[in-house]
C-alpha cells in the first residue's frame, strides 16, 4: 500500500497536546518560573543568579535531612511489607470459600483513604483515649508518638504496614495462583525442600508482580504525606518529617514559593530517575522472559 | 527397584462417593512385576493419570492399599516413596541452568558432587542437549523443556519405578521416536519398573512389554500386545487398539454358530453365554470379501487406500463395517458378501469376552 504523505495529519494529536499541556506541562512550568523568581508580599522579583535557590536547597541541611528520613522510611517499610506479604501470601488458601473471605478482609484496608487511617492512628495510639496507647502505658512501656522520636516512628511504619502490607499480598497471591499445579508435583518427584519449592519455583514466578509492588510501594511511600501529617503532623521536632511534609511546610507555613518550587522540582526529578530505574529493570526482565 | 502391589485400590474425588459412579478409579487389584515396562493405555479421563498420581503419593487413595515390595506406602509422602514421574507438560526450573535442572533431584538426595557431574553429562548426552547444560533453562522450546524433564526423570538410578504421564505429546514426531527409543534402551540397560501412561496405541504397543487398557475408571485387559490385538477381553480393547478397531456385531450364539444379520456364522469353537447382550467382535484383518453371495451380506461403501493396505467400508444391514485388504487385491465392485476366519471371532456378553469351550478363562 502506498502511503501518502499529508502534514495536516498532525492536527490529530492536537487534542491530547492541548490536554497534556493543561494536565502536566504548564503546572510544572508555572514551578519553573517560581524556582527562578524571588517573592515578596505578593509581587515577583526575577533572580539575578538563576540557580539561586536550587544551589540554596542543596546546601540546606534541612532538605537533606528530609530526603534522609525519606529514604529510611521507604527502605524500612520496603523491607517489613515485601517479605510480610508474601509470607502471607503463601499462607492464603488456595481455593474455596476461605479464598474468598481473606481476600476481601485483606482488601479492606486498601479501601480507606488516607486521612481515615492517619484519624483512626492518631486516635488508636492516644496515650489518654486510645486503645493502644493506653493500653501500652497501663503495661508499663513508655509510648508516646507526640514526645518520643522512637515511638513516633514505630508508629508511623506499623500504620503504613497495616495500610499497605494488603497489596504486596494480593500481588504476591495473585502471582503464586498462575503458577501450574505441576511445577509443585514435580518438586515433590524431585524431592525439593519447602526452601527450594519457594527459591526455583514460586520465588521466580513472583518476580514480575513483585517488581510491580516494590515500585508501587516505594513510589507511594516515597510520596507520603497525608497519614504522618495527621498523625505525628512531623514531630516530634522535625523526627517524622518527610519530603512532602517539609515541602508544604515551606511552601504554604513560610510561603517560600521559590525554594520550595527548587525542591519540588528536585524532588520530581528524583523520582522520574526512580521510576525509569524500575521501568528499565522490569523490561529487562521481561526481555530475558521472551528469549 | 520394587514390585508394586495394588491391593484393593480405588479413588474417588468426592468425599463421599455414593455410587460406583463417583469413582474415578474403581476398585483395582494388581502386581506390577519388578523391572517391567507397562504401558497404561485408555481414553482421555479414564483414570490413568488417577492411577499413576497415587502409585507416586502425589494422590492418596479413597481406599485399598499400595505396597512396594510387599511393604504398605499407601500413606507415605512422595519423597519417601523414591520414585520418579514426568508430567505431560514440562516442568522446568527457569532461573536455574539445564545442567541444575538434571542435577536436583540429585542433589536433593545429597549425592556425591562428582557422581552428579558424571551422571548429569550422560543424562545430557542422552536427551541430546550437551551443548546446551550451561543454558538458562528459561526461553527454551517447549520439546526442550519436556527433554530436561525427561532427563530428570531419568537421572537417578535407584528409584523404585518410573511413571510418565504421556510424556512426549509436546515432542515433535521426529523426535518421539527418538526418545521412546532412548526410554526402551534405558530400560533395558537398567531394568526399572516402568508405567507409561498414553493414549496412543502406537506408543504404548512399541514401548511396553505389558499393556494395561483402562475403560471408565476400570482396568479392562492387562496383557501383551498381540494378546489385545487377538483376544480383546473387552469390545473397548478391541476398538481401542488397532486401526480400525474391531467391528462389533449384535448375534445370536448357539453353540458354534452364531446368527449375524440374519446369516449363520461358523464361530471355530463352542461357546455357552450366559446371557445378556451377546455380540461377535472381529477385527477387520479377519474379513474376507466376496462377491458369489456367500456370508453375511454388505457393500461397500467406500474404499481407503492407505498405502501398505486398503480399508474397506462397508455396509452390512445399516451399520458400517470395516475390513482390510491387501495393497494389490482389487476389490471388486460386485462385492456382495463378506466371511470371517473363523480364529479371528470373539464372542462378547454384555461387552466381555466369552471364553470358548475348552479354553483356559
Amino acid at each position: 500500500m502506498n502511503k501518502t504523505v499529508n502534514q495536516k495529519a498532525w492536527f490529530l494529536v492536537l487534542p491530547v497536546l492541548v490536554l497534556v499541556a493543561f494536565s502536566a506541562v504548564i503546572p510544572l512550568m508555572t514551578v519553573v518560573n517560581y524556582s527562578v523568581q524571588d517573592t515578596f508580599g505578593g509581587q515577583f522579583f526575577p533572580l539575578d543568579d538563576k540557580l539561586l535557590w536550587f544551589r540554596e536547597m542543596l546546601q540546606d541541611d534541612r532538605m537533606w535531612g528530609a530526603l534522609w528520613r525519606q529514604l529510611t522510611f521507604s527502605g524500612i517499610i520496603l523491607a517489613i511489607e515485601i517479605p510480610l506479604g508474601i509470607y502471607i501470601a503463601l499462607n492464603m488458601p488456595k481455593s474455596g470459600f476461605w479464598a474468598s473471605f481473606c481476600l476481601v478482609v485483606m482488601s479492606l484496608p486498601l479501601l480507606i483513604p488516607w486521612n481515615v487511617v492517619g484519624t483512626i492512628w492518631q486516635i488508636f495510639g492516644r496515650v489518654d483515649i486510645g486503645l493502644l496507647g493506653y493500653t501500652l502505658n497501663k503495661l508499663g512501656i513508655d509510648y508516646n508518638y507526640t514526645q518520643d522520636v522512637f515511638a513516633a516512628w514505630v508508629t508511623v511504619i506499623v500504620m503504613d504496614v497495616w495500610h499497605w502490607t494488603s497489596l504486596v499480598a494480593l500481588l504476591a497471591y495473585a502471582g503464586l495462583q498462575s503458577i501450574p499445579n505441576a511445577y509443585y508435583q514435580a518438586a515433590k518427584i524431585d524431592q525439593a525442600s519447602r526452601w527450594a519449592v519457594f527459591r526455583y519455583i514460586e520465588l521466580p514466578k513472583m518476580a514480575g508482580v513483585l517488581m510491580i509492588a516494590i515500585l508501587l510501594r516505594f513510589m507511594d511511600s516515597f510520596m507520603i504525606y497525608t497519614e504522618p501529617f495527621v498523625v505525628t503532623g512531623g514531630g516530634p521536632g522535625s523526627a517524622t518529617t518527610f519530603l512532602s511534609i517539609d515541602l508544604v511546610k515551606m511552601a504554604l507555613g513560610q510561603f517560600d514559593l521559590g525554594p520550595a518550587a527548587a525542591f519540588s522540582i528536585m524532588y520530581f526529578l528524583v523520582i522520574l530517575l526512580i521510576s525509569w530505574v524500575f521501568y528499565t529493570v522490569m523490561t529487562n526482565l521481561d526481555k530475558r522472559d521472551g528469549v | 527397584m520394587a514390585k508394586i502391589t495394588l491391593d484393593n485400590l480405588a479413588h474417588s474425588y468426592f468425599p463421599t462417593p455414593k455410587s460406583e459412579d463417583d469413582f474415578a478409579l474403581k476398585e483395582l487389584n494388581h502386581d506390577w512385576v519388578d523391572g517391567e515396562a507397562y504401558a497404561l493405555l485408555g481414553a482421555s479421563g479414564c483414570g490413568k493419570s488417577t492411577l499413576l498420581n497415587i502409585i507416586s503419593g502425589l494422590l492418596h487413595p479413597s481406599q485399598g492399599r499400595i505396597l512396594f515390595d510387599d511393604q504398605d506406602v499407601t500413606h507415605a509422602p512422595t519423597a519417601e516413596r523414591n520414585i520418579a514421574q514426568v508430567f505431560q507438560f514440562p516442568v522446568v526450573y527457569d532461573t536455574m541452568t539445564v545442567r541444575d535442572n538434571l542435577a536436583f533431584p540429585l542433589r536433593n538426595r545429597g549425592a556425591d558432587a562428582s557422581y552428579i557431574a558424571s551422571r548429569v553429562q550422560q543424562i545430557g548426552k542422552m536427551i541430546g542437549m550437551e551443548a546446551e547444560l550451561d543454558r538458562k533453562a528459561r526461553g527454551l522450546t517447549a520439546d526442550a523443556k519436556q527433554k530436561i524433564s525427561l532427563g530428570r526423570g531419568m537421572v537417578r538410578e535407584d528409584v523404585n519405578a518410573l511413571l510418565f504421564d504421556e510424556p512426549l505429546t509436546v515432542i515433535d514426531p521426529h523426535m518421539k521416536w527418538e526418545l521412546r527409543t532412548q526410554l526402551k534402551s534405558l530400560h533395558h540397560e537398567f531394568g526399572h519398573t516402568m508405567i507409561y501412561v498414553t493414549h496412543d496405541q502406537t506408543e504404548a504397543l512399541t514401548f511396553a512389554d505389558k499393556v494395561v487398557v483402562m475403560y471408565d475408571g476400570r482396568v479392562v485387559q492387562i496383557g501383551t500386545p498381540q494378546e489385545l490385538f487377538e483376544r480383546p477381553a473387552h469390545t473397548f480393547v478391541g476398538y481401542f487398539i488397532g486401526s480400525p478397531g474391531m467391528n462389533v456385531f449384535d448375534a445370536q450364539i448357539d453353540g458354534a454358530t452364531a446368527q449375524i444379520a440374519g446369516t449363520e456364522v461358523a464361530l471355530g469353537a463352542g461357546y455357552t453365554p450366559k446371557g445378556g447382550k451377546l455380540q461377535v467382535g472381529v477385527r477387520p484383518e479377519f474379513i474376507r470379501l466376496t462377491s458369489d453371495g456367500t456370508g453375511v451380506p454388505a457393500s461397500v461403501r467406500r474404499v481407503e487406500d492407505v498405502g501398505r493396505h486398503k480399508i474397506v467400508r462397508l455396509d452390512v444391514a445399516g451399520r458400517e463395517v470395516s475390513a482390510i485388504a491387501g495393497e494389490d487385491d482389487a476389490v471388486s465392485t460386485d462385492t456382495n458378501g463378506i466371511t470371517f476366519d473363523p480364529k479371528g471371532i470373539n464372542v462378547y456378553a454384555d461387552d466381555w469376552r466369552v471364553a470358548a469351550e475348552g479354553e483356559a478363562a
